[in-house]
């Protein structure tokens, strides 16, 4: 049964591939959420975290000094911290001082520090593509049948499940999350409520661009190569997915994610490469047309 | 019931207009003398201001007067651009007779896209609109219908011939390029202060109160996206007949990106702010060549810088609120203190929306041209929401 196994092929390639936008989009959607302002940045801030991934472990030689396991362990944490760090200076310098003016200006100071941070990416790491070691972790494929399923795929796959997992529980178990779900809602009423709005943005800020970063190094270790403007593309459509699953609702986000994934990795194998994107916003658009406010967001009345 | 005095121009100001309008007519000449040989550099950099400058009034309709968050200019640019190159190229037609074909199908997609999609607010526009170029883009690229010639374009188009005379040289276009800039100036001029205008600026303050006045939102909404685009199309035709050869990346999400961003750093809505935020973001990074590739990190940079500082753009446009005729202006004075009475809570509630971000935007507008008057003007708007509570109440 070839066709079948084709298929398994791609819905494998699309879930892992949906798994890693997921990971973006939540950054997204946690922001929007909260601040309702689209963060242009975040695509800039995970293609931070690839060159990051990067640096360490290829330029660095962490893969070849401490042996795979450990060296990717490694990598994971301080990736993450610098991110986030990132994160949180981008709302410091760039959205903090625009909360209470227009959303338009907010976009415009979102788009230029993203225009900032590509710049100095491609300044910083260089224009070319730069190609992530590929002994990086041992090259094991599981043949099941005729199907193919490489180690990478799986592992990368896991690994953002199990993140998405514990922001989940994160997010609806603790305090902390309550208080974000309770900001992302109203955040005057949150306010009311004795909620300090204020750390959740800075929390949010933090979540986010760490949940961004490690897709960025899992995207590395993935395809095994990066470039300074990957961010564009991959956030373009992590906010697609955003959007998709209903932005600011935080499931939404996976859901949408893992559905991108899975469209593009089917579109591309049924009906044609060059036409996958196009047929990625088509579906968007089409979404957005029958349901204006994504798939899992209730349909709410329109504050006057 | 119009409240839109047709303003007074002071003849100190027109006289100026004129005069930067003549000195900018004779910039050829003068860069001639004073640039030498790197002249044609110079106009050319003019050129791509011009015609970003007419990109971004066009934009400005939709962005800046309807507040439609729209970021896939590039889209009808782009259309506008091909539709002229291929009845150029493949039917060969004249580049200049395309121009109403241009026009009339980025106007068509348009419409045909935005008719879907419009009622959609803020951010999800926006996010359609970006899908749009990009599907635009993407089927250039894939060379739809075999005839946009795939990622390579399209290539030998001719030059632009106006009345026998064919233009060749960057001071040709530039009077060309510029010439339609005027006109685009004096159009939308014309179409701010229409019913047309006033509908669309309606929308963009409270889209609700405007359709509880029997304003037809959707129907405003779409026109202003066909008219925006359509005159992007007209651009496309002119940027296929100077570059002479387009390709798709010349339409990508960027380039609506810095569209974008002229209309919001100029001042949304405001011509005069459009105008500089086209020679700021297109011009100026040319003067820094120098710098290389660290222009656009600046350029980023200082974009946050400018949107802290000034978050209604440079030039904001002015309050919303129309300023009352001297003699009505005394009469209604009295009636803001009927909004604290309990009749119109509801209604007084709801103006005071708009209200706030009139009086805002406003706030900096004052800061930059304190002009005589003008005091009064946010005082009036208020005045006017009243005068609308009260109808609605009745």
């Amino acid at each position: 049964m070839p066709d079948f196994e084709f298929f398994l092929q791609q819905l494998s390639n699309g879930l892992t591939r949906g798994s890693i936008y997921a990971l973006i989009a939540l950054g997204y959607t946690m922001v929007y959420g909260v601040m309702k302002l689209i963060n242009f940045a975040h695509g800039e801030l995970f293609a931070l975290g690839a060159y990051l991934g990067y640096t360490l472990l290829v330029v660095f030689g962490l893969g070849g000094s401490l042996g795979p396991p450990l060296a990717i362990g490694l990598s994971i944490i301080m990736v993450v911290g610098l991110v986030s760090l990132a994160g949180y200076l981008l709302e410091r310098v760039a959205y903090r001082p625009l909360r209470s003016s227009d959303r338009l200006a907010a976009v415009v100071s979102a788009l230029g520090a993203s225009i900032f941070l590509q710049n100095a990416i491609m300044l910083q790491w260089g224009a070319q593509y730069r190609a992530f070691g590929a002994d990086l972790l041992p090259n094991v494929v599981f043949h099941i049948g005729g199907f193919n399923l490489p180690l990478v795929r799986v592992l990368v796959f896991v690994a953002a499940v199990a993140v998405m997992a514990a922001l989940h529980v994160f997010v609806h178990r603790t305090r902390l999350g309550l208080a974000i779900r309770a900001a992302a809602i109203d955040q005057g009423a949150a306010k009311l409520m004795g909620v300090d709005v204020q750390k959740v943005i800075i929390l949010v800020f933090i979540i986010g661009p760490a949940l961004g970063g490690l897709a960025g190094l899992l995207v590395g270790v993935y395809y095994g190569q990066i470039n300074f403007n990957m961010g564009q593309l991959y956030g373009l459509k992590a906010f697609t997915a955003a959007i998709v699953g209903g932005i600011g609702n935080i499931t939404g986000a996976m859901v949408g994610g893992l559905l991108l994934g899975l469209l593009e990795a089917l579109g591309e194998g049924y009906i044609s490469v060059i036409w996958k994107d196009a047929i990625t916003f088509l579906v968007l658009i089409l979404i957005l047309v029958f349901r204006p406010t994504g798939l899992l967001k209730e349909r709410v009345a329109e504050k006057l | 019931m119009s409240f839109a005095s047709a303003s007074r121009r002071k003849s100190f100001g027109s006289a100026l207009t004129v005069a930067a309008v003549f000195v900018f007519a004779c910039l050829p000449f003068l860069l001639g003398h004073l640039a030498g040989s790197s002249a044609p550099y110079w106009l050319d950099v003019l050129n791509t201001v011009g015609l970003y400058a007419i990109l971004a009034l066009s934009l400005n309709i939709i962005l800046g007067h309807a507040g439609l968050f729209h970021m896939g200019h590039a889209a009808f640019f782009a259309v506008g651009a091909y539709v002229s190159a291929i009845l150029n190229l493949t039917f060969d037609w004249p580049i200049m007779a395309t121009i109403p074909a241009a026009a009339l199908a980025a106007g068509l997609l348009a419409g045909l896209v935005a008719w879907p999609v419009v009622h959609l607010s803020g951010d999800y526009l926006l996010i359609v609109t970006i899908g749009i170029v990009e599907i635009v883009r993407i089927a250039l690229t894939n060379d739809i219908f075999g005839l946009t010639g795939g990622p390579n374009g399209l290539v030998g188009i001719s030059r632009p011939e106006i009345m026998g005379f064919r233009l060749t040289r960057p001071q040709h276009f530039f009077y060309l390029i510029w010439g339609l800039v005027a006109v685009s100036v004096l159009l939308f001029d014309w179409l701010e202060r229409s019913r047309f205008g006033r509908a669309l600026k309606y929308i963009r303050e409270d889209v609700v109160a405007a359709e509880s006045m029997g304003v037809n939102t959707n129907k405003y909404k779409i026109l202003a996206f066909v008219i925006g685009a359509a005159w992007a199309g007209l651009a496309g035709t002119v940027y296929a007949s100077r570059m002479r050869t387009i390709s798709p990346e010349s339409f990508n999400f960027t380039e609506s990106v810095f569209l974008f961003i002229i209309v919001i750093l100029g001042g949304r809505g405001n011509q005069k702010g459009v105008l500089l935020g086209s020679f700021l973001v297109m011009g100026l990074p040319e003067i820094f060549r120098g710098f290389e590739n660290k222009r656009l990190l600046v350029f980023g940079a200082a974009l946050v810088i400018m949107m802290i500082f000034r978050p209604g753009g440079l030039l904001p446009a002015r309050s919303p609120g129309y300023k009352l005729p001297e003699p009505y202006r005394s009469r209604y004075k009295r009636l803001p203190d009927l909004s604290s009475g309990g009749v119109f809570n509801g209604a007084g509630s709801r103006a005071n929306g708009p209200n706030a971000s009139a009086s805002e935007g406003f706030a900096s507008g004052q800061a930059a041209a304190p002009s005589s008057g003008s005091g009064e003007s946010s005082d009036s708007s208020k005045v006017i929401s009243v005068d609308v509570g009260q109808d609605l109440v009745k």
